[in-house]
């Protein structure tokens, strides 16, 4: 007897939704703040239908005053609550970043664990839609470099609600980073490839494990949300050439599973992180150097394919031609294979 | 509400064992720093802000706190610190960098936590004001007993963190009260020529809620009015600002020459020291003898030099032990 698996495709806001309304569900410590996540739903999606359920104590809609609701997230954290508190935008953390990273991601340490802050930060992140320098940074590396939170950005509707659901549950700061063009916003252009089956029962995926999303011989692609499309579309090409491509999903930028990397590597020789972020200091780098430092032995010299040093610009022609992209990472590895 | 003669003497003893706490770290601290100061050196290194003279601010509002009431206070903390009861074995033994300190010597003096009696500091201006309005909606939330009071300096009334934290307190009317212990230097800037408005609590206006204002760095004053403003904040009706006039006896920090200070400003000052005051005032109203006062300045003192032979006497941490706690 076979049993019918049915297709139940969601976007990446409805998936993360549903992880937030089923922990709300079972735990009333858990309650949602930021701009416009109320009855609106938030401008990314991500909140919709909470405010119908749960009402207006336990989603908030905040004052535009993201330095007083990162702390007050911090503060409620510490008092037992569960918050997951939105900044609307990651370009926005210039306007609040102290209590991010003095405050969320110390006062575990700075209390000796004794005082845990188990807050979600969800914030958007991602170009490509002319939006310009303000609105379309990625920031992995920023919240990344600094110590004490968590970072996760998920690529897919499966992988961002089960990464809520874990990030939720976790006692430690954790920044969940989705991808504006993969968000399923059709105003936002949609990605196709992000909007994946997802089950309906809770579950978690876990932090700090990378995903093998296609197996592969000659090359390791290694990219975070926009960059594992990018990706996959890349190797997909170069299968038609005879070259096999693996595509490895990090999924979560700290911690940062290295084992995956490398193990990736040690098979297929040859490496290129494509990463949506700015390319100087930046994950890319780290991620290069955690595989170089081990002694890996490389058939080429690493690649990156990420955004230049440049503010991102508003017009399509500049913003597009920036942009990390399937050909770019062609002619990345063609460059490590004809050299 | 005026205090009883019990909250009286538990306000003066608590205002004693903080001066002498504080006089004793200002002398441990310069061991090692002579003749060059280097502030690396010595049993306690790091920057070290002590709160000599604002012990007020501290006592009047914490005499109408219990623990499970949360405190966030400043990079001088000190003083509220001993006020809210903050275990004070293990803080010193934190000021010192030993194993035995409230985080195990990751934090120091700028960083004290101790969630058993909710209390915390940060020491980035205006900075715990969130986390308390945070506790404070997390008591809402909750329908739980307790409220939130954050301490704050004169300077930290003209950060962002301030209006916004006023704003949100008030529209959300949560249980928390503000106190900004004013003593008139940021540093070395005064406060007339840093701030546009004589006195921060006429600001409380500007986000509907009540704003006091205490002249004279009196701990009997300081717990009338914010008794009154705790009470408020217990029944529900919301948040209050408070602004204490409050006297720095000390530098900013330990080395700091004060040539910024008026000449006469600390002569002055220490006229006006508000611990013999609240003793003239327990002998004339409370049959306060100096034997008594003998008896229990020798028990303040022996509670100070007991926390400190304990910090003396804790091991250091492993240095490695710097890698753990980061993520719980």
């Amino acid at each position: 007897m076979t049993v019918a698996t049915k297709e139940r495709k969601l976007t990446i806001a409805r998936a993360m939704a549903e992880a937030i309304a089923q922990e709300m569900r079972i735990d009333d410590k858990v309650f949602v703040m930021g701009e416009d996540v109320g009855p609106l739903g938030g401008v990314f999606g991500n909140t919709r239908g909470l405010h119908d359920e749960f009402g207006s104590l336990r989603v908030r809609d905040t004052p535009i005053s993201e330095t007083a609701f990162m702390g007050a997230a911090v503060g409620a954290a510490s008092d037992g609550m569960r918050p997951i508190v939105e900044l609307m935008f990651v370009d926005f953390f210039g306007v609040c970043f102290d209590a991010i990273y003095n405050l969320m991601a110390k006062n575990t340490y700075f209390s000796g664990g004794e005082t845990p802050v188990p807050v979600v930060l969800m914030t958007s992140t991602g170009g490509g839609y002319s939006d310009a320098g303000q609105h379309s940074q990625c920031l992995h590396a920023t919240f990344a470099h600094l110590p004490g939170m968590k970072v996760v950005a998920p690529s897919n509707a499966y992988d961002a609600k089960g990464l809520m659901t874990a990030a939720i549950r976790d006692n430690n700061p954790v920044i969940f980073m989705f991808h504006k063009a993969l968000q399923g916003m059709g105003w936002l252009g949609t990605e196709k490839d992000a909007i994946v089956h997802v089950p309906e029962e809770a579950y978690e995926v876990p932090i700090g494990k990378a995903a093998i999303v296609r197996e592969g011989s000659d090359v390791t692609l290694v990219g975070i949300t926009s960059g594992v499309h990018h990706s996959l579309k890349a190797a997909r090409t170069l299968a038609e050439r005879g070259i096999s491509a693996e595509v490895l999903d990090l999924r979560s930028l700290v911690p940062l599973d290295r084992d995956t990397v490398l193990a990736s590597v040690r098979k297929t020789g040859r490496l290129i992180v494509v990463d949506e972020d700015y390319q100087s200091y930046g994950m890319s780098a780290e991620i290069i150097s955690s595989v170089v430092e081990q002694g890996v032995v490389l058939k080429a010299a690493p690649q990156r394919v990420a955004y230049p040093d440049i503010p991102i610009p508003f017009t399509p022609v500049m913003e597009q031609w920036a942009l990390p992209n399937a050909d770019k990472i062609i002619a990345a590895f063609e460059k490590m294979t004809n050299g | 509400m005026k205090p009883s003669k019990e909250q009286q003497l538990w306000m003066y003893e608590h205002m004693l064992i903080s001066r002498y706490f504080e006089e004793s770290i200002e002398t441990i601290y310069m061991e090692g720093k002579t003749p060059a100061f280097n502030m690396a050196k010595g049993p306690i290194p790091g920057e070290m802000h002590l709160s000599n003279g604002q012990e007020p601010c501290a006592v009047g509002v914490c005499a109408h706190l219990t623990p499970s009431d949360v405190v966030t206070s400043t990079h001088r903390p000190h003083h509220v610190a001993i006020a809210k009861g903050v275990d004070l074995d293990r803080m010193t033994a934190e000021i010192f960098g030993k194993k035995t300190g409230l985080s195990g010597g990751r934090g120091g003096h700028m960083h004290i936590f101790d969630a058993a009696v909710n209390f915390s500091c940060s020491g980035i201006i205006a900075q715990g004001m969130g986390p308390a309005v945070g506790a404070a909606l997390s008591r809402q939330m909750q329908n739980k007993d307790g409220v939130a009071v954050a301490f704050l300096g004169e300077g930290a009334a003209n950060q962002g963190a301030f209006h916004e934290t006023l704003n949100l307190a008030a529209v959300w009317k949560l249980p928390v009260v503000f106190v900004i212990e004013d003593n008139a230097w940021g540093i070395s800037v005064s406060k007339s020529s840093s701030t546009a408005i004589e006195r921060n609590d006429q600001r409380a206006a500007a986000y509907g809620m009540p704003g006091h204002f205490i002249p004279g760095n009196d701990p009997l004053a300081v717990f009338e009015v914010a008794g009154q403003a705790i009470e408020r904040a217990r029944r529900g009706e919301g948040p209050s600002l408070i602004e204490i006039e409050t006297y720095r006896l000390a530098g900013h920090f330990m080395g700091d020459a004060e040539g910024y200070r008026p000449e006469g400003e600390k002569d002055a000052l220490f006229a006006k020291d508000p611990i013999p005051k609240l003793r003239a005032h327990l002998e004339a109203q409370h049959g306060w003898t100096s034997s008594d006062d003998a008896a229990l300045v020798a028990r303040c003192h022996a509670r100070v030099d007991a926390a400190i032979a304990f910090a003396r006497e804790s091991a250091f941490p492993a240095p490695e032990e710097a890698l753990e706690k980061v993520f719980v």
